[in-house]
């Protein structure tokens, strides 16, 4: 983790870095957060329903359009065809000996069978004078014009009828006459080819319909994609990682993801000052409690009364557990602060218990208690010596502290096998009564005492600081009790360090 | 194999019946049979051949009567009204046989009660169909009725009979039989004299199927006038009807029969060895017999069920053996092939027309019969 340089530099050499209290709790209150906060709909759906809507709406259109395109064709086609066999039994007409006489082509009636397998009729008729035909076929509704084809749409024999009626002026024995031409079919081959037709549309429209959706939820998708990745990449981050987000994002999200930066920024600042100034009020205020000790301890020995002597002994003992609280407190932000930024290197864990069971066992031999070892040879640890030693003389602290006099403790160092693979235990077992719960989660929480801790000197920031120690090496604790087994024991607990081999 | 005993079927019944003209004595009899039978008055002004009863002859009317109008003589379809009858015990056919023009008249004039009809003159069942005198039928799917074949779903065409030439053997002696038109006009202006007086074809005037093979013949080809001129000028002779041409031409009255239907031609077995039948292969018209079904039928599903069993017989993978006309397979049929079956569709209709019809008996009087 690198630190801007602008930043105020903390006033202890140890005590950098800044460190959010407990992740789990912190996470479970960052889940229920977002379960509870209000939305206003999800952009990917809205996104989704208006381009697929979009998508209904252009290929219900464009259904209409190639129906009402391909009606015209398929109408111009058929009318045409009528058209032009009215027009060749128009050509047929000729004037012989002053009489009109119409020669129909057969080409002029099968051409219609061609097409489709509908009834045919037609009509020639001389100004009022049926020549030729179905001389019951209706009647255009107007006059067709000279050379211009009359289409109607009729009704005749319970059938409806395409009908064109041609007209022509002709001299007839010195005067004008009006043929009139007729042709008509029933409707049936051309309503079968508009079903048809009226398929073909309904599948490109439905074909474009779910082409134009497929699209539009890609499109919906790979929109929100990068407020997706945003976010995952946000709440994918750990507890205490505060660092600013430099991943490239659309434009349009800028402007929100530097205001989360700005955010990030002002709270790691906040928060890196609240430890700086916890730290530095610790280091201010143990300082003068040693010589207040100093001072009191002098004075005992001095004053003779018995009620001045009880005081100051009192008096001392408050000096020590403040010195103490302070002392943690300031063990804390350092191992806050070294667990943030772990360095690694490798741990020889059974000469570092040896080592610190060596140092305590003064501390020990004062209340008669006897420090036992069982220390096997491990694969050195790869890990921070500081950190993990701190650790381990908390626990032995806490163990010798609790403990009532002319009792054992027993260390014990194994290597084990598990499921995620080799790991070492370390545990350290007492017949200090055992914890009130066997809630490692509760007990490991901050300024949190078991109520056993009675007159006992201490913070509640050991169980704190060994879990935050063994989790930053990926390990954990467990806390279990541990009954009497021999007849002049005590119960006790049993405090596990888990730590794995290659993290 | 099969066409052969269609065949034996027609040539029995042509021989048997003897194809004459329409006689009042006819008439009487048959209009003595409808008062039997209990025919209602009004139908009876059409003029009707022959009428005949297959099925249980109840003295009652049956409500299973399928009443059929037909230009195809009663014998040639009795057996397959029969093979029809024998899957179905309770149904009565009442078949009464006339000529085209009379069908016609009886169910556009007359409303004559029918449930089908039957006609060799495809033009006048198109007419019908086209103005809306019939109603369409579905035939079952598993008969494959070639689309030549039917028309809108309202005519059914069930035989293919050849508009042939027949020729006469002995007059051919030591010539060579023409197998076209072009080879029968080069023959006939070779040899002016042995042929003068001794054509024969139909009075289109007089016969409706004469006026419709002329009529294709004049679409089929452009030298259908030249050929009528030839044989104006070598004094054609004119009949009424295909077996009329046949005797005359098995006789020897006559050396050629032009468009003479082959399939009545092929029936006479007892003439075969004096005449030869010639299907032309520049083109040979092929008369479809057809079926439809007016729309006063009463028993709709019957006629449908006839047209069935009829289209089977002509069209099914199996012949019956009942069938007794020449089963041409629909392969070597077709539009392209020398075997042309008249195109049905409303083309048929222009040379129904009336002044077209005037027109082309008025060059045809011109060039066959040179006034």
């Amino acid at each position: 983790m690198t630190r801007p340089a602008t930043e105020p530099l903390p006033p202890h050499p140890t005590l950098r870095g800044s460190a959010p209290a407990d992740p789990a709790t912190k996470s479970q209150a960052h889940r229920s957060h977002a379960d509870t906060l209000p939305t206003s709909g999800s952009i990917r759906r809205r996104l989704t329903v208006q381009l697929v809507g979009s998508a209904a709406f252009l290929a219900a259109l464009l259904f209409f359009i190639v129906l009402v395109f391909t009606r015209d064709v398929s109408q111009q086609t058929h009318d045409s065809i009528l058209e032009a066999s009215a027009t060749s039994i128009m050509d047929s007409a000729t004037v012989r000996a002053d009489a009109v006489t119409v020669d129909i082509p057969y080409a002029a009636l099968s051409m219609l069978g061609n097409v489709s397998d509908d009834r045919v009729f037609y009509r020639v008729r001389l100004d009022g004078a049926i020549l030729t035909g179905y001389g019951d076929l209706p009647e255009p509704n107007a006059r067709p014009r000279q050379g211009k084809p009359q289409f109607e749409t009729r009704g005749y024999q319970d059938d409806s009828i395409r009908m064109v009626t041609l007209s022509r002026r002709i001299s007839v024995a010195g005067r004008l006459s009006e043929l009139t031409i007729t042709v008509a079919q029933t409707r049936e081959g051309q309503a079968s080819q508009l079903a048809d037709l009226t398929r073909t549309a309904l599948h490109i429209g439905v074909g474009f319909f779910l082409i134009a959706a497929c699209l539009a939820i890609w499109t919906a998708q790979s929109n929100v994609r990068p407020l997706d990745e945003l976010a995952g990449a946000v709440s994918r981050r750990g507890p205490q990682d505060l660092r600013p987000v430099h991943r490239p994002v659309p434009s349009e999200m800028v402007p929100l993801v530097s205001s989360l930066n700005r955010f990030i920024d002002r709270l790691r600042l906040s928060l890196s000052r609240s430890e700086d100034f916890i730290a530095e009020a610790a280091h201010r205020v143990r300082t003068p409690l040693a010589t207040v000790r100093t001072q009191a301890e002098i004075t005992l020995r001095r004053v003779e009364r018995a009620e001045n002597r009880a005081s100051l002994r009192e008096m001392i003992r408050a000096i020590d557990e403040s010195s103490r609280a302070a002392g943690q407190l300031l063990d804390h932000a350092m191992v806050s602060f070294r667990t943030d930024t772990l360095a690694r290197e490798p741990v020889d864990l059974a000469a570092l218990c040896h080592d610190l069971l060596e140092r305590l066992t003064p501390l020990a031999d004062l209340k008669d208690i006897a420090l036992h070892s069982d220390l096997a040879q491990c694969p050195p640890l790869s890990g921070d010596p500081i950190l993990i030693q701190n650790a381990v003389r908390n626990l032995l602290d806490n163990a010798i502290k609790y403990s009532p006099a002319e009792c054992n403790i027993r260390v014990v160092l194994r290597e084990e096998q598990s499921a995620e693979g080799t790991r070492l235990r370390l545990s350290i077992m007492d017949e200090a009564g055992g914890f009130p719960s066997d809630d490692t989660d509760a007990l490991t929480a901050r300024f949190v005492r078991g109520s056993n801790a009675g007159g006992t000197i201490g913070s509640g920031l050991g169980l704190t600081i060994v879990r935050e120690v063994v989790e930053a090496h990926g390990g954990h604790l467990e806390i279990t009790p541990r009954p009497a087994t021999l007849p002049n024991e005590r119960h006790g607990s049993c405090v596990s360090l888990y730590f794995p081999c290659q993290p | 194999m099969h066409r052969l005993r269609g065949l034996r079927v027609l040539a029995s019944v042509l021989t048997t019946t003897k194809p004459g003209p329409v006689g009042g004595a006819l008439i009487v009899t048959a209009a003595m049979a409808l008062a039997q039978l209990g025919w209602t008055s009004p139908a009876a002004a059409f003029e009707i051949e022959d009428r005949r009863q297959f099925g249980p002859l109840g003295t009652g009317p049956t409500p299973d009567k399928l009443r059929v109008l037909s230009t195809t003589d009663t014998d040639l379809l009795a057996p397959l009204i029969e093979s029809f009858l024998r899957e179905r015990p309770s149904v009565t056919v009442d078949y009464i046989s006339l000529s085209s023009a009379e069908l016609m008249r009886a169910i556009v004039e007359e409303d004559a009660p029918a449930d089908l009809a039957i006609s060799s003159a495809l033009d006048l069942q198109t007419k019908l169909a086209n103005d809306g005198h019939t109603r369409a039928h579905r035939p079952e799917s598993r008969i494959r009725v070639p689309d030549w074949a039917k028309w809108r779903n309202h005519v059914f065409a069930f035989s293919q009979e050849p508009a042939a030439l027949v020729l006469s053997r002995a007059a051919f002696a030591g010539l060579e039989m023409p197998t076209t038109r072009q080879e029968l006009m080069a023959l006939l202006r070779r040899y002016p004299d042995r042929f003068r007086g001794r054509i024969g074809t139909y009075d289109v005037e007089r016969s409706g199927l004469g006026y419709l093979f002329a009529t294709q013949d004049v679409r089929a080809a452009e030298t259908f006038w030249r050929m009528m001129e030839i044989f104006g000028r070598l004094d054609v002779q004119l009949y009424c009807c295909s077996s009329d041409m046949i005797e005359a031409v098995a006789s020897g009255q006559i050396a050629i029969g032009y468009n003479v239907l082959g399939s009545y031609a092929q029936a006479r077995a007892d003439l075969a060895p004096d005449i030869t039948i010639i299907e032309p292969q520049d083109y040979t018209n092929m008369m479809l017999r057809t079926a439809v079904i007016p729309k006063g039928a009463k028993r709709p599903d019957i006629a449908g069920a006839f047209i069935n069993h009829l289209l089977d017989a002509a069209w099914g993978a199996t012949p019956d053996p009942a069938y007794p006309f020449p089963r041409y397979s629909t392969e070597e049929a077709g539009p392209t092939a020398a075997l042309r079956p008249i195109q049905m569709g409303p083309g048929l209709l222009v040379y129904l027309d009336r002044l077209k019809r005037a027109h082309f008996l008025e060059e045809w009087r011109e060039t066959v019969l040179q006034q």
